[in-house]
């Protein structure tokens, strides 16, 4: 009976209303600890945007060391990240390839915006080829301002995210 | 605003008296050139005459000035007998009062090691269209592609970002801005950023 | 010198042999661009690189923007070298004013320049070891470096954007008793950086992967106007700290490395030597330098140019030699200013060197030519 029902081309759709189902069944007495889970994995997508990127590098480094948190650096697939952390200027030939990015996330994701740039478009707020702010093009959790922030501003913004997700029902993604 | 004196360009405050006020060459007084430098814009006169223009020679400075049909020959003399063997540089500065797009060339030598502290500008001036159509306007110049290689990447961006067509060039597509970039080449001075 | 276009590089027609792989702009091994390539089995047919991705127009915004206030913004494309970008602005402008800059202040600029041109350095090999692998060539330049920000805080006041270079001189003067500092970290740094030898440059692995990789003859070195260290991994001593000198660097012994392979491998080798010899030139530069005196001619609120007038300026990089050229019409603004970075003019090599390699290469070859996609993009 089951056999017939699932075959290899809707197996997937099956699969995920079976998480579905799970999920909402287990929010309840396991949401926290499936958010406990979710906030010492967030793992970031490796794409640099602009000059943030340095001080993004610099927050690994032994002396910062942002793996505490359970933020390491990634240099795996996007379909294995949860986490994007603009770095920096988005200019127009970038924004298309950025929700690209994002939509190829599974769910939940979450969108830290790091540096002046990616919150208003900082210095370059008059230039012809940058985006004022990433607003228009990702929804945002967290805003990292500095130009460029320090790294422990970067963790300070990590760990108010590792807050608010510690608060968001397990279900409820976004 | 004009009540400031221009040429008092250094406050007297300062408890150090730079010493360019002191002597500083004006340009009225007649200023000796430079002697290598002399001798190679020479050199250049004596082979072109009067189809170029020695715009002026500074130390370790010297700018030519060559309408766009000489451009190619002047830069294959440079490169041949000169010995200038890749550009730095190429810019290009838009003079709309003039109808005109300049592109200038800075050329290097590595291989002549006496003239390893000179950089040759080499200016050269294109139509400028009021309403560009990038590549399919008057405003085109010969390319010097296959005179010095290391201006490919330098002549595709001035092609997006003046609208300077360069006949001869193997490949003039777009560099750096994005793909749908319908607007004027952002350049030039009519093209206005916002809010300014 | 031959006069042929090379073939081969324009992108080939897709047929069932050939295939194109787009490489970033999200991908590890590319940083903020894209490189277009094209494969048949393992091997690199063609390859176009496409930049422009982080192309922020601040050529446009400096025609906007006064002389003194164009400082910030100029230095962005390279924040972990800022010392070095502004350089060649600095001394274009001072050219145009006509200013002098004092004594001391010459030597702070070539100590703060050097020390930038390490922190540069130094990040770029850690990504060098990311790229190839090697964690621990990741960690250790990466917390070395913060030795040398350390400093630079300290004279500057910020960690990456200084803004220390202004026309007329430095900012700041240095803090007390910052000499005795800078030459203890500096020595501790200097022996630091030698054990990378044994971890990284004398490792057989690191070899057998960069070692006849990506060559560049001397020759299409010269023709490709190709600059800084890997001008000088082809075999060509040009280095202009040495042939041009600028500021005081005509007082300091400066050696320049050189290398004949020509190969990812002696690439990579150049930065690291150019540091160690940095790190002489700030020992010279400290003990040469007067212990007392202004770093800095006051200007006049909203400086200008004396009419029409350009000026060419460059300087050594952490990249290679940096250009500015400035056009004044006698207004507080520049009329066009064009920086030509060592990276936008790296960039011509890529497709040259990937030709004809394996694409595993790509990564090992793309970041030996030095290259900080942010600069050449503008």
């Amino acid at each position: 009976m089951l056999k017939d029902l699932i075959t290899p081309q809707n197996a997937n759709v099956f699969v995920g209303k079976l998480g579905d189902i799970l999920e909402q069944a287990i929010d309840k007495p396991l949401g926290y600890a499936i958010n406990w889970g979710r906030i010492w994995s967030l793992w970031p997508v490796h794409i640099e945007t602009a000059c943030c990127s340095v001080e993004f590098g610099a927050a690994s480094s032994p002396r910062y060391d942002v793996e505490r948190f359970g933020i390491i650096e990634a240099f795996g697939s996007l379909r294995q990240c949860d986490l994007i952390v603009v770095q920096g200027t988005i200019t127009r030939k970038m924004a298309p390839r950025l929700r690209l990015v994002y939509d190829q996330m599974p769910e939940p994701k979450y969108v830290i915006a790091m540096g002046a740039c990616a919150i208003t478009g900082g210095l370059y707020f008059d230039s012809y080829n940058v985006l004022p702010g990433i607003d228009g093009v990702l929804p945002v959790d967290v805003y990292v301002p500095g130009c460029p922030p320090r790294p422990e501003t970067l963790i300070q913004g990590c760990m108010l995210l590792q807050e608010k997700i510690k608060r968001m029902k397990a279900r409820k993604f976004v | 605003m004009s009540s400031d004196s221009d040429d008092e360009l250094i406050e007297t405050t300062s408890d150090v008296i730079p010493a360019s006020t002191k002597a500083s060459p004006t340009p009225e007084k007649e200023i000796e050139l430079p002697k290598f430098e002399k001798g190679l814009a020479d050199k250049i006169v004596e082979k072109f005459g009067t189809r170029i223009k020695v715009a002026f020679v500074k130390h370790d400075r010297i700018r030519i000035d060559v309408g766009r049909d000489d451009v190619k020959e002047v830069a294959t003399f440079l490169r041949d007998v000169l010995n200038f063997d890749h550009a730095e540089s190429v810019s290009g500065v838009d003079y709309p009062q003039d109808k005109e797009i300049e592109v200038v060339y800075h050329l290097g030598s590595y291989t002549d090691s006496s003239l390893s502290r000179q950089i040759l500008v080499l200016a050269t001036r294109a139509q400028r269209e009021e309403n560009p159509i990038p590549g399919n306007d008057a405003t085109k110049l010969p390319s010097l592609r296959e005179i010095f290689y290391s201006v490919e990447f330098h002549e595709r961006e001035i092609f997006e970002m003046f609208g300077v067509y360069f006949q001869g060039h193997p490949d003039n597509r777009r560099l750096l801005l994005p793909e749908d970039w319908a607007d004027l080449p952002p350049l030039r001075k009519d093209f206005a950023i916002k809010g300014r | 010198m031959n006069n042929e276009l090379p073939p081969g590089l324009a992108l080939q027609k897709v047929d069932e042999r050939i295939m194109t792989l787009n490489v970033g702009p999200q991908h590890p091994g590319s940083g903020h661009m894209r490189i277009i390539v094209q494969i048949d089995g393992d091997f690199i047919v063609a390859c176009d690189p496409d930049p422009g991705y982080v192309h922020r127009g601040e050529e446009k915004m400096a025609e906007y923007r006064n002389y003194i206030t164009n400082i910030p913004h100029l230095e962005r494309p390279v924040i972990h070298d800022s010392c070095n970008i502004l350089y060649p602005y600095v001394l274009g402008v001072e050219e145009l004013l006509g200013i002098e800059v004092p004594e001391r202040a010459k030597y702070i600029r070539v100590i703060a320049s050097e020390l930038n041109r390490c922190v540069y350095t130094m990040y770029w090999l850690a990504i060098y070891g990311i790229f190839l692998g090697h964690s621990t060539m990741f960690m250790w330049p990466a917390g070395d470096r913060e030795l040398l920000i350390d400093l630079l805080e300290k004279m500057t006041g910020a960690r990456v954007t200084h803004a220390h270079f202004v026309p007329g001189g430095v900012r700041n003067d240095l803090p007390p008793n910052f000499e005795d500092v800078c030459l203890r970290q500096v020595n501790y740094f200097e022996k630091r950086i030698k054990e990378y030898a044994a971890i990284f440059y004398d490792n057989p692995i690191l070899i057998a992967r960069t070692a006849n990789t990506g060559v560049l003859s001397r020759q299409d070195a010269i023709r490709l106007g190709t600059t800084g260290s890997v001008l000088r991994a082809s075999g060509v001593d040009y280095d202009l700290r040495k042939k041009e000198p600028y500021d005081v660097y005509d007082e300091l012994d400066v050696h320049s490395n050189v290398m004949k392979e020509g190969d990812s491998y002696a690439r990579s080798k150049i930065p690291w030597l150019d540091m160690l010899e940095s790190c002489n030139i700030i020992r010279q530069a400290l003990q040469k330098m007067p212990k007392s005196g202004s770093v800095r001619v006051k200007l006049k609120p909203n400086p200008k140019g004396k009419g029409l007038d350009s000026v060419y300026k460059r300087v050594e990089s952490g990249r290679g030699s940096l250009g500015c050229y400035i056009v004044s019409d006698g207004k507080p603004e520049p009329y066009r200013l064009k920086l030509s970075v060592g990276s936008f003019r790296n960039l011509i090599a890529l497709p040259y060197l990937l030709k004809g390699e394996k694409l595993g290469n790509m990564p090992a070859v793309y970041w030996s030519l030095n290259y900080w996609p942010v600069e050449a993009d503008r």
